[in-house]
């Protein structure tokens, strides 16, 4: 019993300089990032606390697919929507943006600390950039690695991509910037023909009279040249200017089957996006603000915490400091896994912390309470210990139980809706109710335990004052 | 042993003097503007628009620039010390904003500066708030439930639970009318974390009766001579410390977050701060009283007087 205890109680303190070390705003050596966090791709991972956009200031906004009647939205739409969305949002330039699905209709994008956010938005819900880009002469091609799918730089959109934001697609060229020759406003409509032998191919109209005569002028004049169709900076189709088209009616002809036909006509008329997009709901925070906020909710948070610890020691005395330790580390514990998960922290989120340290003391106070009956009546000290934690566990579970069913009902709804306030307040409540039951439970009966089983302890139970009876 | 459970007429008398004004408030807002408070932008759809000038300015004029634009369904507030104004109108898309702000800047200066901005469309509105009313009832059902199963070997686990609700239901018109109150008078709106506290007062209001109630579950085999009403009684006594203790400790993290934490979240801290109070008041002064006037036919403890 004695060798079991000790052995938790060195398992306690090395977690609890772990998590300590983990919180500390230091510089973290790589190894121990990429093998502590989780989640994120490697190069993302990083042992900084992630602040929410209340704090940092920066705008969200939430984007709903809304399809043409008849038209279903799956998932795998959505998904390519994200994946459009998130390299456009990647061509903004902001740091540490968040572009996620949310729910079964919706994208949330978050842009901290943006400085335009109403041209953003309008970039974001566009239905995307099409452009004819110069590659150059077909024969004897200074790109021959241009084809379907790549990613290219062009002269209109020449930031260089995130490698996440790029995912999957190869970029053989990032030095180089395309020459953009006319852009998609030029477009008129597109759609899709069979020839004779029955092949597919793309049949599109430009503008009168601007389109025509850009277009007209250039393939006079690049005939054999490499004219690449590109959509948000990826490659749709690089056809060879065959001959001069001066009326504004053209065709691309290609190895397509029907069904790539008809999607590159698709695209080029409405843009990448496979279902069109709508912001629902927008929120931009300054930036001051949040800096305010974060300053505030911070003094006021040690505050409240320090009053607690200080209740603590007052009213409940050698167990009550043994408790105000345990909720030391479980400080600790749950700022280490805000970091871990990673948890991206609200003013919401503080809040919810700080009330799950009320409840992670109120696991104590049942147990101190319960102990100090028992030792009135007379029983020895380990026994009251012993019977105030296993009598207090009922009330414990049962209550912390009714508390994550409602945590799990407000991330239900937060998710939905991208209500991150919502969402950051249940999660931290959640994670701080989990994490107080083993600290109320494991760390604070192993503190006991040691302390009353040591030879000190020799008449520690006539010490009325000391054990706040 | 002090007689905390005879009492009870006094406390449902306290908890009607306490419900009364707010639900009073509800009803007349409801009549006045067909619901119970203000809803926020969240709930409703529309904007939300603060920002801060340089000198401190008249609403009025700022409200002019709206109407000019054709936005006649405006309003506009100043906060603090006048240089800052929350204008409310209708959703408005980026092109709409933009064309605004040139608006303001040509009449006011370019010294202005958004501290905060919020569209919500009115559809979403009205699902987020389909989804509230849900989440409300889902909590509300789903607790009840755990409580009836939680107490399945008790004589009436029925009674427990629907005490427990009552005692739920308590907190909630607190929190709801306190709130209205303060919608008519404040104009508090209630938003998305409007919400939140209350589900948070729900479940910590539940947690509270557990602890009693399940002391009571305890105590009932050891003391089987002795009639419901005192058993009550003394469960509620022993808990009474531990109760006191974790609603003083809340209150220190509230009070701290009212006195010190940002303006953003004060109405909830604020809905927390007075649910938690009522939780506990009602978990020690509703629930255990009504389920021992249930199990004894006597709801406001007169009978056991005349018998002694």
């Amino acid at each position: 019993m004695r060798s079991r205890n000790s052995i938790v109680l060195a398992f306690i303190v090395v977690l609890a300089l772990v998590t300590l070390w983990i919180d500390l705003p230091i510089e973290h050596p790589r190894w121990a990032e990429q093998a502590l966090v989780w989640q994120q791709p490697p190069e993302y991972r990083d042992l900084k606390i992630k602040q929410g956009l209340d704090l940092l200031g920066g705008t969200q906004i939430l984007l709903e697919a809304k399809p043409a009647p008849g038209q279903a939205v799956t998932a795998r739409d959505l998904e390519a929507a994200r994946v459009i969305v998130e390299r456009r949002v990647n061509g903004l330039g902001v740091t540490e943006p968040l572009v996620q699905l949310q729910g079964e209709n919706r994208i949330i994008v978050e842009l901290p600390g943006i400085n335009n956010p109403d041209q953003a938005v309008q970039t974001l819900k566009s239905t995307g950039q099409l452009e004819f880009v110069e590659i150059g002469p077909s024969s004897g091609s200074e790109y021959p690695n241009i084809k379907q799918g790549v990613y290219v730089r062009t002269t209109n959109f020449a930031h260089v991509p995130d490698p996440a934001a790029l995912g999957k697609l190869e970029h053989p060229y990032p030095e180089v910037v395309f020459k953009t020759i006319m852009t998609g406003a030029q477009l008129q409509d597109a759609g899709i023909g069979l020839d004779q032998y029955g092949v597919p191919f793309i049949d599109f109209t430009l503008k009168q009279p601007d389109g025509a005569k850009i277009f007209g002028d250039y393939t006079a004049q690049h005939i054999d040249g490499i004219l690449a169709i590109v959509l948000d900076n990826v490659v749709l189709s690089a056809p060879v200017i065959r001959s001069a088209i001066p009326d504004g009616r053209g065709v691309i002809e290609g190895r397509f089957t029907r069904d790539e036909a008809e999607s590159l006509a698709v695209q080029m008329r409405y843009g990448a996006l496979p279902v069109p997009l709508e912001v629902v709901n927008r929120r931009t925070i300054g930036a001051t603000l949040g800096a305010d906020s974060v300053r505030r909710s911070v003094t006021a948070g040690l505050i409240g915490l320090v009053t607690v610890l200080l209740f603590m020691v007052v009213y409940y005395r050698l167990p009550g400091a043994m408790a105000a330790i345990a909720l030391l580390i479980y400080a600790s514990l749950n700022l280490a896994l805000y970091k871990l998960i990673p948890v991206t922290l609200t003013l919401p989120g503080i809040t919810g912390f700080l009330l799950s340290t009320g409840m992670a003391v109120d696991a104590n106070i049942l147990i101190f309470e319960r102990m100090k009956e028992e030792l009135r009546w007379g029983r020895s000290l380990r026994l009251a210990v012993e019977t105030g934690f296993s009598r207090a566990w009922t009330s414990i579970f049962d209550s912390n139980l009714s508390t994550l069913i409602t945590c799990l009902i407000l991330i239900l709804f937060g998710r939905t809706f991208g209500a991150q306030p919502v969402l950051g307040f249940a999660v931290n409540l959640a994670i701080g109710v989990m994490i107080s039951m083993f600290t109320a439970m494991t760390v604070t009966r192993t503190f006991m335990r040691t302390v009353f089983d040591s030879a000190a302890s020799e008449g520690l139970r006539e010490k009325h004052w000391l054990l706040g009876i | 042993m002090f007689r905390l459970v005879e009492q009870r007429k006094w406390y449902f008398l306290l908890s009607t003097v306490i419900i009364l004004p707010g639900l009073l408030a509800m009803i007349y807002s409801t009549i006045a503007t067909g619901l119970p408070f203000r809803l926020a932008i969240d709930f409703t759809g529309g904007s939300i628009w603060e920002l801060s000038f340089e000198q401190p300015i008249q609403p009025a004029q700022l409200r002019d620039v709206f109407t000019d634009a054709g936005y006649s369904d405006t309003a506009v507030t100043t906060v603090g010390d006048g240089a800052t104004a929350q204008v409310r109108l209708k959703a408005i898309d980026e092109a709409q904003k933009v064309a605004l702000m040139e608006a303001i800047e040509t009449r006011f200066g370019s010294g202005v500066i958004e501290k905060q901005f919020a569209a919500v469309g009115p559809a979403i509105g009205q699902e987020v708030t389909q989804a509230a009313v849900l989440a409300v009832v889902a909590a509300a059902l789903a607790i009840t439930f755990f409580l009836v199963l939680a107490f399945r070997k008790v004589a009436h686990p029925f009674r427990y639970g629907v005490s427990a609700v009552i005692a739920m239901v308590h907190d909630i018109l607190v929190t709801t009318g306190i709130f209205s109150i303060c919608s008519l008078l404040f104009g508090w709106e209630a938003d998305a974390l409007f919400l939140t506290a209350l589900l948070t007062v729900i479940s910590f209001s539940v947690q509270d009766t557990i602890v009693v109630f399940d002391r009571i579950r305890e105590n009932a085999p050891k003391y089987r001579g002795e009639p419901f009403s005192l058993v009550a009684n003394r469960s509620l006594l022993e808990t009474l410390h531990r109760s006191l203790a974790t609603q003083l400790n809340a209150l220190f993290v509230m009070a701290s977050l009212l006195l010190f934490g940002g303006a953003t979240i004060k109405q909830f801290i604020a809905v927390m701060f007075y649910g938690l109070i009522s939780g506990t008041y009602s978990s020690i002064f509703n629930a255990v009283p009504i389920l021992v006037a249930w199990e004894e036919r006597d709801l406001f403890g007169t009978k056991k007087r005349q018998m002694a």
